[in-house]
């Protein structure tokens, strides 16, 4: 059995047998309070594949402080993501573990969103998916370190310093590129019209989710405007809204993503590591 | 990192080594605590006798100290290709994080490639005190005038290698890098023993790896078997040629930048190696490895020195591969520096202006 580091390090523990059903006042979902397994999966997964993307990175960056820079942001994003999909295999109850959900499912179970899943492109397309993702992450976990769901709530404190961090990180290189070169800007903007159309999915109503995305648009619109505006970058007027993720119906990209990722564990069946 | 538990197994096979960092940390301290013979530079005493007496002494020299030319120029060179070996060996083992299999050992591996990052810029921080800059030295490499260490120019071809890697490899560089740790130049002593405890860390991950390999599946103890087989001759050739033919080695002992010869630190680390693969229950792919009970030592084949002059003068596996790697993300990568030049620039002199604006008469 691999180890749960969701249980590791004095976390508060959940027992199912003591789950209060009258706490889960705030949009809880149905069952007391706890979130629903797809609902851990698409933020575990939203994670994970982040983790995945930045991990590319790895030798590649521009510059070596980037290069520590990155690996620290995709070991965050690793670490959450280890924290939520072994909450999702506990509530299923079905015997699988963190392992078994990132190494085992195919692409149409993946609940990420495609925002995630797009390739690296130049390192100005990378930054412009890390703010967005950011920017709606540290809304999300500081709500969630409010949720009646006392491990969730955990997950969340902990998650949104590590966002905050994050999304330092991307604004900072945002508003460098877009008030760096001509060259600079210019890449920077592409970057952004390239990526915005995905930021919508994020946001898509789920009244039944302990904290709804939809109500953590305004913020994230709010901390995007500013910086643009800082980065002398254009917010694009895109009605394409491409969708999917959150349902397991993914981009071309997430296969081959997934091929990498599972080659090995998937090529010794039943191994430990 | 929480969610990342870098848990450790019981056995702690560089436990001794680790030991001597620490000894040589306490050294380090206790020699800044002593008072100095003289101050550097102090009127009358020639800078030659303090040098000599700093280094007789076991005292550290320090940036601003009077050196021998050549005594600096070899520091350059070696602390810079160290960083190089750093920079570069993020390669090898940055193929499998993707790739890892499991999440716990994919956050292992990518603590350690991110340390990796970390040792590099330690030592170009250290080359810096020596009056070179860091771009000049990432030039050098780039253009092939500066070395980088010869086993990154194995390719690793299995999850079993980054096992290889941790034992083998990063257990060369500890049995190397640890009399480093009481090298006579203070800033490199310093970035070694910093260096040493981290790679210890990575040594025992490594081992843990391939004990893990070694005593699951028959097709993960063949793969950690194979991985062995093609990591220990590279690994004995990092401790480079035999004395006999090593040329910077008698000048490097006499200023206490070297400590041990080559062939010493080879023989040290064979002797550590034989008892871990015990452990492991994997075989050294030497058939000549047998204990010497006169000389107190394991006899082994020496590792191929003809390959090992291939591979450093660019003829190995990967030599080009790596160079690519680098260059392209240095290339790929100019963009973005010079944006953050040229908008640290700007920030500057909107600083200044909005400064003028609040006080015209000093402006």
């Amino acid at each position: 059995m691999a180890t749960n580091p969701a249980t590791a390090g004095g976390r508060p523990s959940v027992d199912p047998a003591a789950t209060n059903p009258a706490t889960g006042g705030t949009n809880a979902a149905a069952g007391g309070g706890r979130p629903s397994v797809d609902y851990l999966l698409g933020l575990g997964d939203d994670a994970l594949v982040m983790a995945q993307r930045l991990a590319e990175w790895a030798a590649r960056a521009p510059e070596m402080e980037e290069d520590i820079a990155l690996s620290n942001i995709a070991l965050d994003q690793l670490g959450a993501a280890r924290l939520l999909l072994s909450y999702a295999a506990e509530i299923e109850g079905a015997g699988r573990d963190e392992d078994a959900l990132a190494f085992l499912r195919g692409d149409r179970e993946f609940r990420n969103c495609l925002l995630v899943e797009l390739p690296n492109g130049d390192f100005g397309h990378t930054m412009a998916k890390l703010l967005f993702l950011s920017a709606y992450q540290l809304p999300l976990y500081a709500a969630l370190s409010n949720c009646p769901d006392a491990r969730l709530a955990a997950i969340g404190a902990k998650a949104r310093k590590e966002s905050a961090y994050h999304l330092d990180h991307s604004r900072t290189w945002t508003v460098r590129l877009g008030d760096g070169t001509v060259e600079s800007h210019r890449r920077m903007q592409a970057a952004v019209d390239a990526v915005w159309p995905y930021a919508a999915e994020l946001f898509a109503a789920d009244p039944a989710a302990p904290v709804d995305p939809a109500t953590l648009r305004a913020e994230f619109d709010a901390t995007v405007a500013a910086v643009l505006a800082e980065a002398t970058l254009t917010r694009p007027d895109s009605g394409w809204v491409p969708t999917g993720g959150r349902q397991g119906v993914h981009t071309e990209h997430l296969s081959y993503l997934l091929a990498e990722m599972q080659v090995v564990h998937r090529a010794h069946p039943g191994a430990r590591w | 990192m929480y969610g990342n538990d870098f848990s450790q197994p019981e056995e702690a096979p560089t436990g001794a080594l680790l030991d001597q960092v620490e000894a040589a940390e306490a050294e380090l301290r206790d020699a800044a605590a002593r008072a100095r013979a003289g101050a550097s530079g102090t009127a009358g005493a020639a800078p030659e006798e303090y040098f000599d007496s700093v280094i007789a002494a076991d005292q550290k020299i320090e940036p601003r100290d009077w050196m021998p030319e050549r005594y600096r120029r070899t520091l350059v060179r070696q602390i810079a290709q160290h960083a190089h070996s750093e920079i570069i060996g993020m390669q090898p083992e940055g193929n499998w994080i993707t790739r890892a299999p499991s999440l716990k050992r994919k956050a292992i591996l990518l603590a350690k490639v991110q340390d990796e990052a970390g040792h590099g810029l330690y030592l170009y921080a250290a080359a810096e005190t020596l009056g070179v800059d860091r771009d000049e030295l990432v030039d050098l490499l780039l253009s092939g005038r500066q070395k980088y260490s010869s086993i990154f120019n194995y390719p690793t071809l299995s999850w079993a290698d980054v096992g290889a890697i941790g034992w083998l490899v990063d257990g060369a560089a500890i049995v190397n890098q640890v009399p480093l740790c009481r090298c006579s130049y203070g800033p490199y002593a310093r970035a070694m023993i910093r260096v040493c405890k981290e790679e210890s860390f990575h040594q025992r991950q490594g081992y843990e790896i391939l004990h893990t390999l070694a005593h699951g599946t028959p097709e993960q103890r063949t793969m950690a078997q194979d991985a062995v087989d093609r990591w220990w001759y590279p690994s004995l050739a990092m401790f480079g040629p035999p004395d006999t033919d090593s040329t910077h080695s008698a000048q490097s002992m006499e200023w206490k930048i070297k400590r041990f010869s080559n062939d010493d630190l080879r023989q040290r680390f064979v002797d550590m190696c034989v008892q871990q693969a015990e452990v492991l229950g994997l075989r050294i792919p030497d058939p000549a490895l047998r204990w010497n009970a006169e000389r107190q030592a394991y006899d082994y084949t020496q590792p191929d020195y003809d390959e090992l002059m291939r591979v450093i003068s660019g003829d190995g596996p990967c030599n080009r591969q790596r160079m690519d790697h680098r260059r392209r993300a240095h290339a790929e990568g100019a963009w973005v520096r010079e944006a953050a030049v040229v908008h640290a620039a700007k920030r500057a002199e909107r600083a200044e202006q909005a400064a003028a604006r609040k006080d015209p008469v000093a402006a």
